[in-house]
């Protein structure tokens, strides 16, 4: 930096403000106006907070969370389960075919739509009825292979000799577990958890293929895009606000807990 | 007790494994058998061989839809690069301090749901959005301009969807990069421009190549920004499979496209894989040459 000319510095700091007002206006934009007093949805006229009220009385918005809540708990749950025994076996055996990794990370890029069409296809041969439960059956998808890697990333750094150390010592698998390798990796499973949680939050195609027809299981995005395909509205902004509002919430939070591990 | 190791671990991961088959393996491979399947009359599955579903994709008008997607996940993928290397390679330069602060807000709006960030230009670009009202604030008079639903809007959609991801990618070579290399450079007589392109760009390209690829795939197999942002004008890969599935009940087709798509985006990502192997293996010959 000290070698470089004021003007070479200059440009470097107008790169980085123009950067940055890309990345925050549209947000910026947003969440001003989901305080705007006017029905207008673009067009600022006082600050209010009205649209928040009525989000509280809009019946369909409230069951719509309730089922997002469900659809998140209870995916993250299974998958932060599933996620961390996964990571611990393959770490554990540390030589691995490239098909097992392969299969861990397809969940992570495959197009959502791909897994969507394959998932609705699956429970209609299958003649699954489909709601909230196969919503939750595929989230867990995608929410393992996240959770597993957060984990192993942790475990890279893990000394197994004191796992041998403690069977040696005559603690039980499940006592060394408890004792020595889930203190250790304890913050990558939050921080595994706290992903998962908001990634269920937020997704949509999966949940829109395998909730069925009918209100009873639609989840917020899928709420949200129904409203979107709507028009833009006050209370949209409202909503976004929140939602926004809770996913980096709990996203900087998991990377608190897990520093640098999702960054990278 | 290595075979013990084995047994343990296996069991560990059993219950993960089987869900992923169970839920992502024969699935996918359900669809992949769809794709060879006819479409019955009633918008059924007619299970009877055929060849025609993929023989469809190459029908001018469905290979002109992957052309095209092909085309706009291109230009977004060109567009976030030049973009994210330059905010990357600002984060770069910066004091050393700032830089964790600056990369922490170049990630943060990734960690917001991406439906409510492309809904965020639709408020942006609507014909009374930010954009118009600033054209008049300057003194326009005239109708305000189209934006949405342009092709325009959805590649701006993507690249600031997928523009965090590529900063990361590029900070990470441009980070660890030797100053001294630079300063070697410039002390031999080359230009910053030169020094630019022919040291420090060489060093950093596996880090573009892995943004580039990152975005590019997700951008092609996209469906919700062209949805909300091209307004169902500028139909995509994603789009088509979607419409297959959802309206026009035609499963078979649907499934051929879904598996041409995989097959594009694992062509693309082998093809990064093979090239990053072959530049670690020159990497560490020139290292081997800088040891001598």
């Amino acid at each position: 930096m000290s070698e470089r000319s004021p003007a070479t510095r200059r440009t470097l700091w107008l790169v980085l403000s123009l950067v940055f007002a890309f990345l925050y206006t549209p947000i910026a934009v947003l969440v001003a106006l989901s305080f705007n007093q006017g029905g207008l949805p673009t067009v600022w006229s006082g600050f209010s907070l009205k649209w928040y009220a009525s989000l509280a009385g809009n019946a369909a918005i409230l069951s719509a969370a309730l089922n997002t809540l469900i659809v998140a708990l209870v995916s993250t749950a299974i998958a932060t389960l599933l996620g961390t025994l996964l990571a611990i076996g393959v770490e554990m055996r540390r030589q691995y075919g490239s098909g097992l990794e392969a299969l861990i990370f397809a969940p992570m890029i495959i197009p959502d739509i791909v897994l969507a069409i394959a998932l609705l296809s699956f429970f209609s041969l299958l003649d699954f009825t489909l709601g909230l439960h196969t919503i939750i059956l595929a989230h867990v998808v995608f929410n393992l292979a996240f959770v597993c890697s957060v984990v192993r990333a942790r475990l890279k750094s893990f000394d197994w000799s004191i796992v041998e150390a403690s069977a040696d010592l005559g603690a039980s698998a499940v006592t060394t577990f408890r004792r020595v390798t889930l203190p250790v990796i304890l913050p990558a499973v939050v921080a595994g958890a706290l992903l998962a949680f908001t990634l269920s939050v937020d997704e949509f195609i999966i949940a829109f293929f395998t909730a069925g027809a009918g209100r009873a299981s639609t989840t917020l995005p899928m709420q949200i895009y129904a409203m979107i395909r709507f028009g833009i509205t006050p209370e949209i902004n409202a909503l976004a606000t929140i939602v926004m509002a809770v996913s980096i919430t709990a996203l900087t939070l998991s990377q608190r807990l897990n520093r640098g591990v999702i960054g990278q | 007790m290595v075979s013990q190791i084995r047994l343990r671990s296996s069991l560990l991961m059993a219950p993960a494994l089987a869900w992923l088959t169970a839920l992502m393996v024969v699935p996918c491979a359900l669809v992949l058998a769809l794709a060879f399947f006819r479409r019955g009359i009633y918008g059924g599955i007619e299970y009877t061989f055929t060849l025609e579903n993929f023989g469809l994709v190459f029908d001018p008008l469905y290979a002109g839809i992957f052309l095209n997607s092909a085309r706009i996940a291109g230009t977004a993928t060109l567009i976030a690069v030049v973009i994210g290397y330059a905010a990357a390679y600002a984060i770069a330069a910066a004091p050393r301090r700032l830089q964790p602060v600056f990369l922490f807000f170049a990630v943060l709006p990734f960690w917001s749901n991406y439906l409510i960030r492309t809904y965020a230009w639709i408020v942006l670009l609507n014909r009374e959005g930010l954009i118009t009202q600033l054209l008049r604030w300057l003194g326009y008079t005239g109708e305000p301009p189209s934006m949405l639903y342009t092709e325009g809007a959805v590649i701006a959609g993507l690249v600031y969807n997928y523009l965090p991801f590529v900063i990361l990618a590029c900070y990470a070579p441009l980070s660890r990069l030797n100053p001294e290399l630079a300063e070697a450079s410039r002390d031999l007589g080359a230009s910053a421009m030169t020094t630019f392109r022919r040291v420090i760009l060489p060093l950093t390209v596996p880090g573009i190549a892995a943004g580039a690829v990152f975005v590019f795939v997700l951008s092609i197999g996209n469906f919700v920004t062209p949805a909300l942002l091209g307004g169902g004008r500028f139909q995509m890969i994603g789009n088509l499979v979607y419409d297959q599935f959802l309206t026009a009940n035609d499963w078979p087709f649907g499934a051929a496209l879904a598996m041409t798509l995989i097959a594009i985006m694992l062509l693309v990502l082998t093809a990064q894989a093979l090239a990053a192997d072959r530049a670690s293996g020159r990497t560490a010959e020139a290292k081997g040459g800088a040891d001598v």
